[in-house]
């Protein structure tokens, strides 16, 4: 017989008392099921419809035919690729550098490089894809028309409107992500393995290239996949510097079918399902290659004081490195937003267009009806989807994890559903769902409501079984054998130790509804406007300054939840 | 008073197929009695403290906690734990991180159906917290604490409702080793002094030996023995508890014959043993003698006039402070031996071995009645 006892966490401890009624189960199977399956059941339908909602059901193929067969299919399939590769490579890249930089070495001041490095995650995908343009369209990027000044050059040096244009400003706004997971696989990383190298007599670069890198690998390759997929779904750089420069992705694609005129739904659904199977297997490979990296233990969980590097005099070429790291993708992108939003037109930086810098721009968003409707409408849904993702997934999580249900990991599996799904593939799906629903939400924020809560669950799926599973299940025990009834129980014990996982999560959720973009493009108009979705077509018409101040309010506006949330919650750290 | 019968416990295993984690185990602890089930990890010792708990339900059986039946299988009485007159330290002791020293000491007078006043509820703490000597820590958080005093803070919230029993699962597994030597002395003391019944779980044989009435060895979902710590240790019933429990040499043979009460010869492959019988073994018998390292006796010349020696040839001598741990080779076979360091032993040194009759004792072998 084994003798490793079984983690007591999984093991259910009242089960009589313990057992909720199997309502509560099934209703969140009910729910789940709702949410993550039955809009891409209706995509998968749709697809092979000729019409949406159609009278009499017939099947047809025609839409798989105009989607892949056109003369755009493969320039769609090659931009998408070299974009979602280029980006991947280049995020790992910088994310990479600057977590080792940070991490394992001893270059100068890198300490308050750790949260300088993750602020670019509060400005919103929308904004970033801007700024850039600010800087580098070859009529007017600023960062052009200073080169061409200083070095009297005939033309601009860089076009933003190219795939490596769209490849920098996408990875740009991904780096923190890449950083961050870097550096946890940096931090879990056993000292001792390389002290053995060490004592074996490799030198430090031999140390570094013979055993740290190789450990590393597994992580490295699932970062990789992971950045792929996420640029594979994103539509915002294709769609503010793609689409202008007639660089189509599937994303784009799947957008322009939407915007033709009818709207051709059956060929988007046909090229949503194409993603949706791309982005499935991307994940598959992602969660099969981290398992494996577990069962190598290369990643131990365990947090370890690791080794510093010793890089001599090359330390101050790291702290260059941060330095032009922290000026041109941290700083410039907010300055050049600051200064647009004060300018009535857009012009370079000079005593000229000094003098003309005003608030014309903010007030006249105050007087701007539609940015009003469209503010409103963003808090609420962030606050509302925040708040419904976190309690839905609490209750999930503590059904996966601490019921010993059977069939409870069903509910997992639907709850992880969501994260394959990209999210211009879900508005294109819901869209479908919604035409012929007999209840009319189609076109109110409450379609919104439905999209972010199922994008978002996964998230919060993640941060509360963290936190359920923490909760040791004897802390659980110990409150019944003093006496304490299930309830009891819950409310004094369980409840307190889940709070700062449902608060890192509500605020992780708070902010990414808040600057969702790909899925509202399709879902979002008129009385259900939403920030991103305004900036944008604004963006459309011309009206850059006043778009540029109204990213300058939204990312004050994320400023102040998050300072909100940190002073009502005290000491809680927000989960990546 | 805690009384078992016939307990059952199977676990579910994910794919289908089962786990006997506790198989028809039956005991029972008298009133002021500590009583501790030892055993291998995974031989269903927590599992059976925590159907008593409450914690989780048996298969079939029938549990008694003072005189109240908690479950019965017979006629489907489950008390849920909050309900059973129970105290329980866990074995990572449960201590609640969001509350301090004091609130983690007083929950269990906040909840359930008795509540308490204000003013006994901190007359109450207080003497739980003086007991353990935690006095003055109630303010502090009880993350803040160390591990020998979160031990002691989990034994006070166990204590703090004057249960009418208590139960530990390895309470002192996780403490170092000098603590753990101390918290021995000073958990039976405390036990002593409130005459509570006491159901002890340890993987430990020291702590089962030095602080028990009585022990019940289990194995495998079962109690294979049941007895006072001297006899569990001299009188060993089977070859499971005999290594199970310190150190064993182990001859194996076969019984040639029975001498009168108790007592036989085996003969094994160093020569004819005679030695002590516990069972009813017949001529014929396989067997194992088992010896204790302590009970050897080593001799530079052949004594005269007893039995069981052999000729043996030192192999190896270690120093271990408080005697000398040597190995002996017989022929094929090595004894263990613990002897005083006044000894001068050398390697390759022949000597004779003296195995007395008193401390040798044949038990039935378990390898080959498992083949037959
Ligand atoms: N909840 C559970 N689910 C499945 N198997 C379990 C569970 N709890 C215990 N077991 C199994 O039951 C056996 C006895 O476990 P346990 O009582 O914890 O042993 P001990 O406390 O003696 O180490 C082990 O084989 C263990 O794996
Ligand atoms: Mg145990």
């Amino acid at each position: 017989m084994s003798t490793i006892a079984l983690p007591r966490n999984v093991r259910n401890t009242v089960p009589l008392l313990r057992e909720p009624a199997l309502l509560v189960p099934l209703v969140g199977a009910g729910v789940l099921t709702y949410l993550a399956i039955l809009p891409l059941f209706m995509l998968f339908v749709g697809s092979f419809q000729v019409e949406v909602a159609p009278r009499e059901f017939a099947l047809t193929l025609q839409n798989y035919k105009a989607a892949y067969t056109s003369e755009y299919t493969y320039s769609t399939f090659k931009n998408s690729v070299i974009f979602a590769a280029g980006s991947a490579g280049l995020t790992f890249l910088l994310g990479t550098i600057l977590a080792w930089l940070v991490e394992r070495t001893n270059t100068p001041l890198r300490t308050i490089f750790i949260p300088i490095a993750v602020v670019p995650l509060i400005l919103p995908g929308v904004l970033e894809s801007i700024a850039w343009i600010f800087l580098l369209s070859p009529k007017f990027g600023y960062i052009n028309v200073a080169l061409m000044y200083l070095f009297g050059l005939e033309s601009a040096p860089f076009n933003i409107f190219s795939l490596p244009g769209m490849i920098w400003a996408h990875s740009v706004g991904q780096v923190p992500l890449a950083f961050l997971m870097m550096v946890a696989a940096f931090k879990s990383m056993d000292p001792s393995l390389e002290e053995s190298a060490m004592m074996s007599g490799a030198s430090t670069w031999q140390t570094l290239r013979r055993i740290t890198l190789r450990l590393l690998m597994p992580a490295c390759g699932s970062v990789l996949l992971i950045l792929f997929v996420r640029t594979l779904e994103s539509f915002e750089t294709p769609a503010l510097i793609g689409i202008p420069a007639r660089i189509y992705v599937y994303t784009s694609e799947i957008y322009l079918a939407f915007n033709e005129f009818p709207p051709n739904y059956g060929r988007g659904a046909a090229l949503a399902v194409g993603l949706l199977l791309l982005s499935a297997a991307g994940v598959w490979l992602y969660t099969r290659s981290t398992r494996e990296g577990k069962r190598f233990q290369t990643v131990t969980g365990k947090a370890f004081r690791p080794r510093q590097f010793d890089l001599g005099p090359w330390r101050w070429v790291g702290f260059g490195f941060l330095m032009t790291y922290f000026l041109i993708v941290v700083l410039l992108p907010f300055l050049v937003m600051l200064w647009a939003s004060f300018l009535p037109f857009f012009a370079t930086p000079s005593w000229d267009a000094l003098s003309k810098l005003s608030f014309e721009n903010y007030q006249y968003l105050y007087g701007f009806r539609p940015f009003w409707r469209a503010m409103q409408n963003s808090i609420l849904l962030a606050l509302m989807t925040a708040t419904a993702a976190m309690v839905l997934t609490s209750l999930v999580a503590w059904i996966v994890y601490k019921s010993r249900l059977p069939g409870s990991w069903m509910l997992d599996f639907l709850a992880f559903v969501p994260i394959t799904v990209p999210g211009i593939v879900l508005g294109m799906a819901l869209i479908l769902l919604y035409v012929a629903f007999p209840i009319p939400i189609y076109g109110t924020i409450w379609v919104l409501l439905i999209a972010y809560v199922t994008r978002y669950i996964p998230y919060g799926m993640r941060s509360a079984s963290g936190s359920i599973l923490q909760i040791h299940s004897e802390l659980e025990e110990a409150a019944a054998a003093s006496g304490a009834s299930w309830w009891e129980t819950f409310r004094r014990v369980t409840l307190p130790l889940l709070r700062p996982g449902f608060a890192a999560g509500w605020i992780y959720i708070c902010i990414v509804s808040f600057r969702e973009f790909s899925t509202s493009v399709l879902l979002a108009t008129g009385e259900s406007q939403v920030l991103s979705i305004l900036l944008f077509s604004m963006f459309e018409q011309g009206q850059v300054t006043v778009v540029a101040a109204i990213g300058i309010l939204m990312i004050l506006t994320l400023l102040t939840i998050v300072a909100v949330f940190y002073k009502l919650s005290g000491r809680v750290g927000i989960q990546a | 008073m805690i009384e078992v019968r016939d307990l059952v416990k199977t676990f579910a295993e994910h794919r289908g197929d089962s786990v006997k984690a506790v198989e028809r185990v039956s005991f029972k602890v008298e009133d002021g009695r500590f009583y501790t089930l030892l055993g291998p990890s995974g031989c269903g010792k927590t599992t059976t403290l925590r159907c008593i708990a409450g914690l989780e339900k048996p298969d079939s059986g029938e549990i008694e906690v003072s005189g109240a039946k908690v479950y019965s299988s017979i006629n489907g009485t489950f008390v849920p734990a909050y309900r059973r007159p129970i105290g329980m330290v866990f074995q990572s002791y449960a201590i609640w991180p969001h509350l301090t020293v004091f609130e983690n000491v007083a929950f269990p007078l906040r909840v359930g159906k008795h509540r308490f006043r204000n003013e006994e509820v901190r007359k109450k703490v207080g003497n739980a917290l003086e007991q353990v000597e935690l006095g003055d820590l109630g303010e502090r958080m009880a993350t803040q604490l160390s591990g020998g005093q979160q031990q002691r803070l989990a034994l006070a919230r166990a204590l703090v409702r004057e249960p009418q029993v208590l139960l530990l699962d390895e309470p002192l597994s996780n403490l170092d080793a000098k603590l753990r030597e101390r918290m021995r002395v000073e958990l039976r003391e405390l036990q002593r002094r409130l005459r509570i019944t006491t159901l002890y779980v340890t993987h430990d044989q020291i702590e089962a030996l030095s602080m028990s009435n009585v022990i019940a060895v289990m194995s495998a979902g079962v109690i294979v023995q049941e007895g006072l710590p001297r006899d569990i240790y001299m009188r060993p019933r089977t070859q499971f508890v005999a290594q199970f429990i310190g150190s064993t040499n182990q001859l194996g043979g076969r019984l040639l014959r029975v001498q009168g009460e108790g007592l036989g010869v085996v003969r094994t492959e160093v020569g004819e043993i005679a030695c002590g019988l516990m069972n009813d073994l017949s001529p014929g018998a396989d067997v194992v003698v088992v010896v204790r390292p302590e009970s050897i006796v080593l001799h530079r010349k052949r004594p005269a006039e007893t039995i069981n020696v052999v000729e043996g040839k030192v192999a190896t001598v270690m120093f271990l402070g408080e005697y000398l741990d040597c190995s002996i080779e017989l022929g094929k076979n090595v004894l263990q031996t613990h002897q005083p360091h006044s000894l001068q032993l050398r390697r390759g040194e022949t000597l004779w071995v003296e195995l007395p009759p008193g401390a040798c004792m044949a038990l039935p072998s378990e390898n080959s009645s498992k083949e037959s």
